[in-house]
């Protein structure tokens, strides 16, 4: 069989998002799309898996043109994906997240459902627990129960939205042993990654993605800097790292332990001086989201002391936190970091903390956001509300709101969903922060991000922080390794 | 966004789709009123006859607009911090029964005793408001359901009051209170109800919440909790304080509105002393779409509807809901106009998101566990 | 003790119908707020046209289609016009009210012998002792009521569609790439949801407050809508929270001959309890316990459907 995809475009108001895409994918192929964020790969995975409709093209499986107007025709097609963040639901049990809305008579056959499940699953080697609900499972967990759950459907084209995201390394070995598995069986395996270097290792074709068309198909091995051109149009320089001297201490916990709802974290004692990076691994829910907002007071500190430049602020509050020098900027901008309706100019306002006069003065705070807008590149106006602004912009304006004088940053994912140039730009923010004195810890599920910018990198498991590591002393295999709960790595003993 | 020269003709289609809510309601009316066999012209005319023909029946009205506006505004206020401040009837009720403690229990000079009410009927209405936030903020209490408990104790205590320690001598009866000496009765010009100090004391009001919302600190840390608490809170904020503190501004302003329906209008303390204007309140504040100037205005227009389907009673077989009936269609139409309007723009550029102003204007509470 | 459950659960049937309607359409990811109103409009609809065509069942189906029309208005505000479901619902809410005081009045006091739903036993069951006059010595609205409360729970967690009921409160966007229509069946659960509730408002009228008057649902829709938070979203936790509550009226009305002083205080009493529940539910010792405790936890805690309220559009 065969997948063949004809000017395929997309816009979304004046955005191209697909610009007359071509591919055509033969069975029994891995076939990679690369391309960085932004470049429009998984507006035209969502075309091809019916959640979007193309305004225009033409998709056919086989010769046959197909319809994909909505999820339903593309199941029927036989086309199925896997969403970036899976689409499981989670208070429900895996076996119910089968079922739903699987075709069938009315009564649910729980048992004859589990049975069937159970034994496709364990041909590919996967464990996850039938009766669990999903939202007890790890997102590796979570991909392999919507990638069971496509094949028992009948999928013949599979398509992977950034699979590897936030899984651990043996989670990823099986991952992809499954999918050359499923490609010598004759699936088409569609695998959408930003990342080179996991192309090169899986696919032996690739169509590389930038600003919503296609610049470029090889069949693998190419050298990898032919493709970094395709993907970027001319070679680019990543902010780097200068040395710098490490200060007093910023930060240091002792005895912490952290409780939150069912977790409870207990943190080896660690000590943070300033313009340290310190960064933070593990899959998600390991407990590095607690781990943060138990340092900056948001979650609370049941025992231990954790003190700021000398001052102990343990089970203080958030606010005496952020005036004791500290800030958190949490994963979901729009939803935890800006206020959706309100201007830049708003934004400013509220965080200028030091300015406590009641009335506002409007052309003040104009000049102000202008002065802001200027200096970060912000693409805005001070009135743009902070929701018509791009994930770029939005953590550039979060960026721009953090008070000029910082001892720790606490942040979580700083650069996910951004593109390269935006990526980058973050980046060297928090590296000229960090030159002026400033520590930050960092939470990221991109290990090359973590190995990049981290002088230390604590390593979290299922609540527990399994390792601390020297940045340069470690690589991708041992980190991805520790996340997955693996402590005898396979790689060199780095490990301090 | 899309083609200027198209500015007008939709100019015109927009004054046009904000006329219709008024168009339908009065032509869902009317068939109402054929309906029951009675002649529609002559209840609109009866209607603005029965609150606006005389000076009795303006004062009336006037003395109707008062707390409806009063309780909007504060309503404007707790709508900003995200809060659908349902509690509000109750907080009217409470201002009530404070300005008829003093009212009753204080015997002073006018000029002491009428500023004492009105300050204890601020202060009961905070304390009710109080009690609705602390429940949402300590009790995760939604506030809808919150408030609407603490409208019912309110109209509990009010019945308990009437028949009970504040009963009139010898008849115990659901009609009121005794009047409050006439020291304590709001002045008012001539014999009619109409007084100058309720009048001014919500003009001043109303211009008071405006300015807050629109060019204070305060106002725009208002918003900001109500829009996000999560980013308000993370922002440095402290949201409950804020949740807490337009809770405050609408006891203390729904407050006065009771203090002044008991001692500007009924003169007394009656079970239904609220009047609705509570709930009435709510809806000239979503006809308004959420802005205090545009409160004024309408809830004069709701006055005029609610002081004239009082008098059509009395001349027409016509129930008194007639008015609310209007309200009630004028809001909910005017709704979905403006649903369509941003459903047509949505339309138009497929794959906008919902054009934040109209989606997210309006703040939905999450609910119970939810929160 | 028999007579006393016996009253509660045929008092109960009206708010059962109302609640299970709720829980259904909230479960589907819209709130109909409406229900004061639309509780309110359909009693009287359902006493008027019963007591016109002097045929009881048109006056059921009359109020079902009141019921669904409210909750029609709901949908298509918000799933269509993405209005916010708490304005639209509030703005009907007080509209139903206004609308039943105004089209009630020549109904007040009339009298409905004739078309009061006749009292039906269960034979045989009706004879077993205890149960039999708790539960077999009633009418068919009654029995319905208590129906309704299984295939709603039957459906929602034991069938194929269920769990797409589930599913679009849920997570939408999940359900959706499992090829659901999730707005479609959005519509559709909200209309049957308010059908339910206009039976509720003819079992008022029609059954358990025979004859129609302003005062025989009043509050009763606001009480809907928090019994389906205390029940957790679950139809046997709803209906539990049901029967708590005609438990608390019932309560309330005895109390009146020992408290005569305060006769028009008591009957408010239930509604206030009821709504301080919530605070109980919703109180943080007791959702921690729960999380210790998944097994007794799982009948005291119940999250809202992750999706409530909140708009979804496929693109």
């Amino acid at each position: 069989m065969s997948l063949e995809l004809r000017d395929i475009h997309k816009h979304f108001g004046s955005v191209r998002a697909n610009d007359g895409i071509n591919l055509s994918v033969a069975s029994g192929s891995l076939h990679g799309i690369l391309g960085e964020n932004g470049a429009g790969k998984s507006t035209l995975m969502k075309v091809l898996s019916g959640f979007y409709v193309a305004d225009s093209g033409e998709i056919s499986l086989d010769g046959e043109p197909v319809q994909l107007g909505s999820p339903d025709d593309a199941i029927r097609a036989g086309i199925g994906m896997l969403h970036q963040d899976p689409l499981v639901l989670l208070p429900m049990s895996v076996t119910d997240n089968f079922l739903l809305a699987s075709p069938g008579s009315l009564r649910l056959d729980r048992k004859g459902t589990r049975a069937a499940i159970s034994e496709l699953r364990d041909r590919f080697g996967f464990t996850y627990d039938l009766d669990a609900p999903a939202r007890t499972l790890t997102v590796g967990e979570r991909q392999q129960v919507e990638i069971t759950r496509l094949l028992w459907l009948g999928a013949k084209v599979l398509i992977l939205d950034e699979p590897t995201t936030g899984i651990s390394a043996d989670q990823r070995y099986l991952l992809f042993a499954t999918l050359r598995e499923l490609a010598a069986e004759g699936m088409i395996v569609i695998f959408v990654s930003h990342k080179l270097e996991e192309v090169e290792e899986i696919c032996e074709n690739v169509t590389v993605m930038r600003r919503g068309r296609v610049v470029g198909e090889a069949e693998m091995p190419v050298p990898a800097r032919e493709l970094v051109t395709m993907m970027f149009g001319e070679p680019i320089d990543i902010a780097n790292r200068s040395p710098v001297s490490l200060g007093d201490c910023a930060l240091s916990l002792s005895g912490v332990t952290i409780e939150e709802r069912l977790l409870s974290l207990r943190v080896p004692d660690l000590e943070v001086r300033a313009a340290e990076v310190i960064g933070v691994a593990g899959m998600e829910g390991s407990g590095q989201r607690a781990f943060l907002r138990g340092i900056c007071g948001l979650t609370q500190v049941t025992s231990g002391t954790v003190s700021l430049a000398g001052n102990d602020v343990t089970r203080r509050s958030y606010r005496h936190h952020l005036d004791a020098g500290m800030h958190y900027l949490p994963a979901g901008r729009l939803e935890e970091g800006l206020v959706e309706g309100l201007t830049i100019a708003e934004h400013f306002i509220l965080a200028d903390r030091s300015r406590t006069g009641f009335l506002i003065d409007w052309d003040d705070a104009d000049a102000e956001a202008k002065r802001e807008i200027d200096e970060y590149s912000i693409k805005g106006t001070s009135l743009s509300p902070a929701e018509a602004l791009s994930g770029g912009n939005q953590q550039r304006l979060l960026l721009a709101m953090l008070p000029d004088e910082l001892d720790l940053l606490l942040m979580e994912h700083p650069t996910r969903g951004l593109d390269i140039e935006s990526a980058d730009w973050v980046w060297t923010q928090l590296l000229a922060r960090r030159e002026g004195g400033t520590a930050i810890i960092f939470a990221s599920a991109d290990l090359d991000e973590l190995l990049r910018y981290s002088d230390r990198i604590l390593v979290f498991f299922s609540g527990e922080v399994l390792a601390e590591l020297q940045a340069d002393a470690t690589n991708v295999d041992e980190i991805g390794h520790l996340i997955g709960g693996r402590t005898a790595g396979t790689s060199v003993g780095g490990a301090g | 966004m899309t083609v200027r020269s198209g500015e007008d003709a939709s100019g015109v289609r927009r004054a046009a789709i904000g006329v219709l809510p008024f168009v339908v309601a009065l032509l869902f009316a009317s068939v109402l009123v054929l309906l029951v066999g009675e002649n529609p012209i002559e209840a609109f005319r009866l209607i603005i006859q029965g609150s606006l023909g005389s000076a009795d029946k303006l004062s009336d009205t006037v003395m109707v607009w008062v707390p409806l506006t009063l309780a909007a505004a504060g309503l404007v206020v707790t709508f900003a911090a995200g809060l659908w401040n349902i509690g509000v009837e109750g907080q009217i009720v409470l201002g009530a029964i404070g300005a008829s403690l003093i009212a009753r229990e204080v015997s002073a000079p006018p000029y002491i005793l009428i500023p004492l009410t009105l300050l204890f009927g601020a202060l009961f209405g905070i304390a009710w408001a109080l009690l609705a936030g602390v429940l949402k903020t300590k009790g995760k209490v939604n506030e809808i359901f919150g408030g609407l408990g603490l409208d019912f104790v309110a109209s509990g205590v009010t019945l308990y009051l009437i028949i009970g320690p504040w009963a009139r001598p010898g008849i115990a009866s659901t009609s009121g209170t005794e009047p409050f000496p006439t020291a304590a009765w709001l002045p008012a010009l001539g014999d009619t109800r109409f007084s100058p100090l309720a009048v001014g004391l919500t003009i001043v009001l109303v211009v008071v919440v405006w300015m807050l919302l629109r060019g204070t600190r305060y106002g725009l840390k208002l918003k900001a909790v109500g829009r996000n608490p999560q980013s308000a809170f993370l922002m440095g904020i402290p949201t409950n304080r804020y949740i807490l503190g337009a809770f405050a501004i609408c006891g203390a302003l729904s407050g006065l509105a009771g203090a002044i329906q008991a001692t500007g209008f009924h003169h007394k303390l009656v079970p239904s002393i609220s009047g609705g204007y509570g709930f009435l309140g709510i809806l000239v504040v979503l006809l308004a779409g959420f802005r205090a100037i545009w409160i004024a205005p309408i809830a004069a227009f709701f006055a005029v509807i609610a002081v004239g389907s009082i008098t059509l009673t009395l001349r027409l077989d016509v129930d008194s809901a007639l008015g609310a009936v209007i309200t009630g269609i004028l809001v909910l139409f005017a709704l979905m106009a403006s649903g369509l309007r941003s459903y047509r723009r949505r339309k138009r550029s497929l794959e906008l998101p919902p054009d934040p102003e109209e989606s997210t204007s309006t703040p939905t509470p999450a609910r119970g566990g939810a929160s | 003790m028999e007579a006393t459950l016996s009253t509660i659960i045929a008092a109960a049937a009206p708010l059962m119908f109302a609640s299970l309607g709720e829980t259904i359409s909230e479960k589907s990811g819209v709130i109909n707020l409406s229900l004061e109103g639309s509780l309110m409009l359909s009693a009287l609809a359902g006493f008027a046209v019963a007591f016109s065509t002097n045929n009881t069942l048109a006056g059921f189906a009359a109020a079902a289609v009141v019921g669904a029309t409210f909750a029609l208005i709901v949908a298509f505000s918000s799933i269509t016009l993405g209005l916010n479901q708490v304005a639209v619902g509030f703005v009907l809410a007080i509209l139903g009210v206004a609308l039943a005081s105004f089209l009630g009045g020549s109904y007040t006091g009339r009298p409905g012998g004739e078309v009061a739903v006749p009292p039906l036993n269960i034979p045989l069951l009706a004879d077993i002792p205890f149960v039999g006059p708790v539960l077999f010595q009633h009418n068919i609205v009654v029995y319905a009521s208590l129906l309704v409360v299984i295939v709603a729970w039957v459906f929602m967690f034991r069938t194929r569609p269920g769990l797409v009921l589930q599913g679009i409160g849920e997570r939408p966007e999940a359900t959706h790439s499992r090829g659901i229509k999730v707005n479609r069946l959005r519509y559709t659960y909200t209309i049957v949801g308010g059908a339910l509730v206009g039976i509720g408002g003819a079992a008022f009228t029609l059954d358990a407050k025979l004859g129609w008057s302003f005062q025989h649902t009043r509050n009763f829709g606001w009480i809907a809508l928090a019994i389906v938070i205390f029940g957790g979203w679950h139809p046997l936790r709803v209906a539990a929270g049901v029967l708590l509550f005609g438990f608390l009226q019932w309560l309330a009305l005895d109390l009146q001959n020992v408290f005569p002083d305060l006769t028009q205080v008591l009957p408010i009493m239930p509604f206030v309890l009821m709504i301080f529940a919530l605070v109980l539910v919703n109180a943080d010792w007791l959702r921690e316990w729960a999380d210790r405790h998944p097994r007794w936890g799982n009948l005291i805690r119940g999250d809202a459907p992750s999706a409530i309220g909140t708009q979804f559009s496929a693109e």
